[in-house]
């Protein structure tokens, strides 16, 4: 077997984890800084941790979305079920290529929806009622995660594999 | 990345602007009947120490302390608050320096939530070690202290430490990376520097005086002031008014506590955008200035009713508050 051949499966799997790897840095990095944020607010005040605690949470979810897209390309290569597939470099360039949309938007949306998060805490802390339009801000972010959650679902579905 | 660092700061502070006395909270204060009620209403809004006696003085000074305590707490870097804490600095320096010189002993006179405290400063000062105080300061110890021992001119002695104040308080503001710390900076050196002006004119001081008090900034021309200063108080508003200060120019027309509640409303104004600022030392700075701003509030209310001043007097004398 050529070093070529081989090369395939080693692009499918790079495809996963960039969709695991970098999504998920982006929720890490995301709820941190939101977490700092909530940090601050429950020190001066406790009864505001569960309000503070969900919008902490929001920038949790590219992380998901990349362990999904992960999932379901190891499963198509066979990784899951330890069968193997023999996959040709072209296809696992293109295994890896659909992942990148949920790798790289997961993680730059994740940063970006911590900060708003954060802010968002900011409001929780001086107005507590206005806890649904507070968790509005960061959700708006959600959509362009959730956008690229479909286009790396969609095309990793949709790559036939022998 | 770097004003990420104080994501948890500015959240510690937007929970702690909750409790900061509104508009509305300084009426009340100012309609309650006697010096007691008032002391009374401070105490149930959690001023001074829980179960503590109603003592105003004491009320206060905690209040200033918890402001310290909680910026000490939160902020990533406390140099960059060396900028709000050089007045208290530059004021123990000049305390000490006077105590020294006059072989005199006097309670209560310094500063003890600064980075060198009062029994601090006396040490140093009375072995003249004045190598241990920072930067420039250090400079400014020896001649206040030659110049008093030698002239016994206390004036001449207060004017080179706050010069030098005003000139510590400036290159920080110039130096900081953030914006609001440098316009904090050159406000404060700007509106130090026509009241300066105002007092030099209205006690017909020499230009040479003035050139060694007023402190060079960026928004206002210290030659010009000076100029307008030796020639009379109309010539000060007629210069103010082509300054940013224009608006001060007028309320220095009113009168000269109308002038300081300019001043402290629009250091409050220009910090009152930082109530949108999420990530950065801005938000810290307005919590600062706020305290301050509502404590020197308070102890006006406190003084007035004490001394069963007329509501009206109060009144043109309360700031506006940052909430």
């Amino acid at each position: 077997m050529s070093i070529m051949s081989e090369l395939g499966i080693v692009y499918a799997l790079l495809g996963a984890a960039v969709a695991v790897l970098f999504a998920g840095a982006g929720s890490a990095i995301g709820v941190g800084i939101a977490g700092q944020a909530a940090a601050g607010v429950v020190t001066e005040d406790p009864s505001k941790f569960a309000k503070v605690l969900i919008i902490q949470l929001l920038p949790g979810t590219q992380g998901l979305y990349g362990l999904l897209v992960g999932f379901i390309t190891l499963s198509n290569i066979g990784i899951l079920g330890g069968d193997i597939a023999q996959i040709d470099v072209k296809t696992g360039l293109l295994i890896l290529a659909a992942c990148l949309p949920i790798g790289i938007v997961g993680l730059l949306s994740g940063i970006a929806q911590g900060k708003t998060a954060a802010a968002s805490i900011g409001i929780v802390a001086k107005k507590p009622d206005q806890f649904g339009k507070a968790m509005l801000f960061p959700a708006m972010v959600e959509t362009y995660a959730i956008l690229a959650l479909l286009i790396s679902f969609l095309a990793v579905s949709g790559i036939k594999i022998q | 990345m770097k004003d990420l660092e104080y994501t948890y700061a500015v959240a510690r502070i937007r929970a702690l602007e909750v409790s900061l006395l509104t508009g509305a909270s300084i009426e009340q204060l100012l309609s309650c009947a006697t010096f007691e009620q008032c002391l009374q209403f401070l105490s149930e809004k959690g001023w001074g120490d829980a179960g503590g006696e109603l003592d105003a003085v004491s009320m206060l000074k905690r209040e200033e302390e918890k402001t310290w305590e909680v910026i000490a707490d939160v902020a990533p870097d406390m140099n960059v608050f060396d900028v709000f804490s050089y007045p208290k600095l530059y004021h123990n320096l000049k305390a000490a320096i006077k105590e020294v010189c006059t072989e005199a002993r006097n309670e209560n006179i310094f500063y003890e939530d600064c980075k060198i405290p009062g029994s601090e400063m006396l040490h140093i000062v009375e072995n003249k070690e004045f190598d241990r105080l920072p930067g420039q300061m250090a400079q400014t110890a020896r001649e206040a202290y030659d110049t008093l021992l030698h002239t016994r001119d206390g004036q001449l002695c207060d004017v080179i430490v706050d010069r030098a104040a005003l000139d510590a308080i400036y290159e920080a503001g110039k130096n900081a990376a953030d914006q609001i710390i440098h316009q904090y900076a050159d406000a404060t050196v700007a509106i130090s520097d026509i009241k300066i002006a105002v007092r030099a004119q209205k006690t017909g001081k020499s230009a040479e005086f003035m050139r060694r008090a007023l402190a060079p900034c960026d928004s206002i021309s210290v030659e010009q002031l000076m100029k307008a200063a030796l020639s009379g108080m109309d010539a000060i508003r007629d210069y103010l008014a082509g300054t940013a200060y224009a608006e001060g120019a007028l309320a220095l027309e009113e009168s000269p506590s109308a002038f300081e509640r300019w001043c402290d409303n629009r250091m409050i104004e220009t910090m009152k955008s930082q109530k949108y600022e999420a990530f950065s030392v801005g938000p810290l700075a307005a919590y600062l200035i706020a305290r301050e701003n509502e404590i020197k509030t308070v102890r006006i209310i406190l003084t007035g009713k004490q001394n069963d001043f007329p509501e009206e007097a109060i009144r043109e004398r309360i700031r506006e508050m940052y909430v």
